[in-house]
C-alpha cells in the first residue's frame, strides 16, 4: 500500500532533514501553532489510548496518538477525552471493558501499538465502536524510519474515512507565502508545512512579492507568481529538488496559474496582448491558447473536477463576479449574482461547493456557493478574508485573514460551523494553497 | 378634499425637502480624504514664467513645478481618470514629448481590498489609463513602459480609506537613458 505516497515522503524528509542542517533557527521561528476559534456542540466524543510502544527502537519523540487525536479534533466533527481521563489503557480486544467507555459517554475507542518491522516499524491500530462493541477498522502500517508523524497522520485518515464515509486530508500539506521584516527590507517565502501547520520548510526567498502558489495534482510541484525579475513571472518548481524552471514571463501581467487535473495543462492569466486575459498552457510543448477575449480584467482561473472547464474572475459586467467557460468552445457564463464582488474561485472536487472571496461594501468574507441549489453561505467573519482553498476532501477551507496588521492563516468547515486560526510567530501569512490527496 | 389635497401636497413637499436634506450631506461629504492641494491649479502651460511648459529636467524635483507631483489617485475598484489629474498628466505628457531621452514607467497600484491577482489588473488598467493618455499627448509609443504591482507595495499601511486612498495609485517614474 501507498508506495509513491511513501515515497514522496522520504523526499520531503530528506528534503527537511537537509533545511534543518541548512537553517535550523528559521525552521523553528516559523513553525505554526493552530487554535480552533470555533467548535461545533455536537462532535462526536472518540477516546484514543496513547499507542503500546513494542518496538526495540528507542522510542520516539512523536506520540502518534496525540497526533491522530489533534488531527481529529482540528477537523471539528470529533471531540478527543483528554489523556487524563483515560482512566483505562487497553493495548488489545481483550483488554477493553466496552462499560467503562460507556460510562464516559465515549462513541469510539482508538488502540493501538508500534512494533518492529521493515521497513522500520509497523503501526497497527484498531477503531471500536462503544455501543455496538465492534470493531469498525483496524490496519496494520509499514512505516520506514523518522517517518511515524506521516503514519499518525494516515491512522487519523483512516479513523476520519471509517467514520465519516469522506477519506481525510490530514497526510495533506499546504503551501503559504510569509512576508518578514528583515534588517534589509522585507522577505517573501514560499513555505510548505504538513496539514497541521508541523515541519515547514522554505522553498524560494526572495526580495520581491512572491503570490499565488498552485499545487500540480500529484503533490510534487508548485507554480507561483514571482516578482523577482521586477516584473510578475510564472514559475513552475519541483517541491522535492527545488528545481525550477520561469514558464511564463511575457509583456505586461503574468499570473494566476492553475494546473488542470491531469496535470497536463496549467491556466494562467496573461496581458501580454495589452489586456488581461485567461490563457491554457500544454505544459508539454509550452504551447499557448487564449481562452477568453474581453476587454474586462480576465484572472484567477480554476478548473472544475472534469477538466472541461475553467471558472475565472471577471469584471465584465462591471464589478468582479465568477464566470464558467468551457475549455473547447463558448461564452463565459456569470455564475455568481449576489453581493458586488465575488473573485478566486476555489472548488471542493466532486462536492458541488464552490467557495470565493466575497466582498459586500468594504466587508470581505469567504462565501460558498452551493452549485445545486445555488444558495450562497458566508462561513468567514473577518472583514478582509480572502484567498479560500478548499482541503481536497471538502471538508474545510483554509483563507488568509487580518489580525491587526498581521495577516493569519485561518481554516472553516464547508458548513461554516468550525473555525480555526493557524497563527505563524513574527511573520505575516498570505496565500494558502491546501495540496491534493496524497497517492495511494 | 381641498384639505387633504393641501396635505398631501405638504407631505410630497416635506419628504421631497428631506430627501434632499438626507442627499446634500452625501454630497459635500468627502467620498475619500484625497487632499485637495495635490491638484496644481497653476495650468501647466503657464509654468515657469515663460508661458510655455516646463520641460526643463533640472526642474523634475523642483517642488514649484507641476513635474514634481507625479502621483495619480484613482477611485476604488476604478481606473478612469479624475479631473483633478489632468493638467499634471499633461504637464508629464509634455516634458515626456520634449525629452525623449527620458524613458517614462508607469508603476500600477491597487489597495488592499480585494483578491491579488484582480488587484494586479486594476494596477494595470490604471497604469494603462495614464499610459493611453500621455501617448495621445505626444510621448513616444516606445518612450512609455507600465507595470502592475498590485496590493503587493502599499505606501501606507492601515485598514482603513486613510491608506487605502494613498494606495491606489500609479506613480510616473523617469529615467534617463
Amino acid at each position: 500500500m501507498q508506495t509513491p505516497a511513501k515515497r514522496s515522503v522520504i523526499k520531503t524528509i530528506i528534503a527537511v532533514a537537509a533545511l534543518l542542517v541548512l537553517s535550523f533557527g528559521s525552521v523553528v521561528q516559523a513553525e505554526l501553532e493552530i487554535e480552533i476559534t470555533r467548535g461545533r456542540e455536537s462532535a462526536t466524543p472518540i477516546a484514543i489510548i496513547p499507542f503500546d510502544w513494542q518496538s526495540t527502537q528507542p522510542q520516539s519523540e512523536t506520540d502518534v496518538a496525540k497526533v491522530i487525536g489533534d488531527d481529529l479534533a482540528r477537523s471539528g466533527l470529533f471531540r478527543t477525552v483528554r489523556e487524563a481521563d483515560l482512566i483505562e489503557r487497553p493495548n488489545s480486544f481483550s483488554d477493553i471493558r466496552f462499560g467503562t467507555w460507556r460510562l464516559l459517554d465515549v462513541n469510539y475507542l482508538l488502540i493501538g501499538r508500534i512494533k518492529d518491522q521493515a521497513p522500520a516499524y509497523s503501526v497497527e491500530f484498531e477503531l471500536y465502536d462503544i455501543a455496538s462493541e465492534q470493531r469498525v477498522a483496524g490496519y496494520a502500517l509499514p512505516v520506514r524510519a523518522g517517518a511515524l508523524r506521516d503514519a499518525a497522520h494516515q491512522v487519523a485518515d483512516l479513523v476520519y474515512e471509517a467514520l465519516t464515509g469522506t477519506p481525510g486530508a490530514f497526510s495533506t500539506r499546504i503551501a503559504y507565502v510569509t512576508a518578514s521584516q528583515t534588517a534589509d527590507g522585507l522577505r517573501y517565502r514560499l513555505e510548505v508545512a504538513d496539514a497541521d501547520g508541523y515541519r515547514p520548510r522554505s522553498i524560494v526567498e526572495s526580495r520581491e512579492p512572491l503570490l499565488s502558489p498552485a499545487w500540480s495534482p500529484d503533490g510534487r510541484q508548485l507554480a507561483y507568481v514571482s516578482f523577482e525579475s521586477g516584473n510578475s513571472s510564472v514559475y513552475l518548481q519541483e517541491i522535492a529538488t527545488g528545481s525550477r524552471s520561469r514558464i511564463a514571463s511575457h509583456k505586461g501581467i503574468n499570473g494566476a496559474p492553475a494546473f488542470s487535473p491531469d496535470g497536463k495543462q496549467l491556466a494562467l492569466a496573461l496581458s501580454k496582448t495589452g489586456n488581461l486575459e485567461i490563457y491554457v498552457m500544454d505544459l508539454g510543448t509550452g504551447g499557448l491558447r487564449q481562452l477568453t477575449n474581453h476587454w474586462g480584467i480576465d484572472t484567477e482561473p480554476v478548473w472544475t473536477d472534469d477538466g472541461q472547464s475553467v471558472i475565472f474572475t471577471s469584471d465584465r459586467g462591471g464589478k468582479p463576479q465568477l464566470y464558467q467557460v468551457a475549455i473547447n468552445s463558448g461564452t463565459p457564463r456569470r455564475i455568481t449574482r449576489e453581493g458586488d464582488y465575488n473573485a478566486r474561485a476555489t472548488i471542493a472536487p466532486g462536492k458541488g461547493l464552490i467557495a470565493m472571496a466575497h466582498g459586500v461594501g468594504n466587508v470581505y468574507r469567504i462565501a460558498v456557493l452551493n452549485t445545486e441549489t445555488g444558495l450562497l453561505q458566508i462561513v468567514s467573519d473577518g472583514t478582509l478574508d480572502e484567498s479560500p482553498s478548499f482541503a481536497p476532501n471538502g471538508s474545510m477551507i483554509l483563507y488568509a485573514s487580518r489580525e491587526g496588521m498581521q495577516g493569519v492563516l485561518s481554516a472553516v468547515s464547508a458548513d461554516g460551523r468550525v473555525r480555526q486560526r493557524l497563527i505563524l510567530s513574527g511573520g505575516d501569512v498570505r496565500e494558502p494553497a491546501w495540496s491534493p490527496l496524497p497517492r495511494r | 378634499m381641498t384639505v387633504r389635497m393641501k396635505l398631501m401636497i405638504l407631505m410630497v413637499a416635506v419628504l421631497t425637502l428631506a430627501a434632499c436634506k438626507s442627499k446634500e450631506p452625501r454630497v459635500t461629504e468627502p467620498v475619500d480624504q484625497q487632499p485637495t492641494e495635490r491638484v496644481d491649479t497653476q495650468p501647466a502651460e503657464t509654468f515657469p514664467w515663460t508661458g510655455k511648459p516646463d520641460t526643463d529636467p533640472a526642474h523634475l524635483d523642483n517642488p514649484d513645478s507641476p513635474l514634481a507631483q507625479r502621483i495619480v489617485y484613482f477611485d476604488f475598484d476604478r481606473s478612469d481618470l479624475k479631473a483633478e489629474y489632468r493638467d499634471m498628466v499633461r504637464a508629464h505628457s509634455a516634458f515626456a514629448a520634449a525629452n525623449p531621452n527620458y524613458q517614462v514607467t508607469l508603476e500600477g497600484h491597487a489597495d488592499e481590498r480585494g483578491t491579488r491577482e484582480y488587484n494586479l489588473g486594476l494596477g494595470e488598467r490604471r497604469a494603462h489609463t495614464i499610459r493611453d493618455l500621455m501617448r495621445a499627448q505626444g510621448v513616444g509609443m516606445n518612450q512609455i513602459d507600465s507595470v502592475s504591482l498590485g496590493e503587493e507595495r502599499p505606501v501606507a499601511m492601515c485598514h482603513e480609506e486613510a491608506c487605502w486612498w494613498k494606495n491606489r495609485r500609479v506613480e510616473i517614474v523617469y529615467t534617463k537613458n
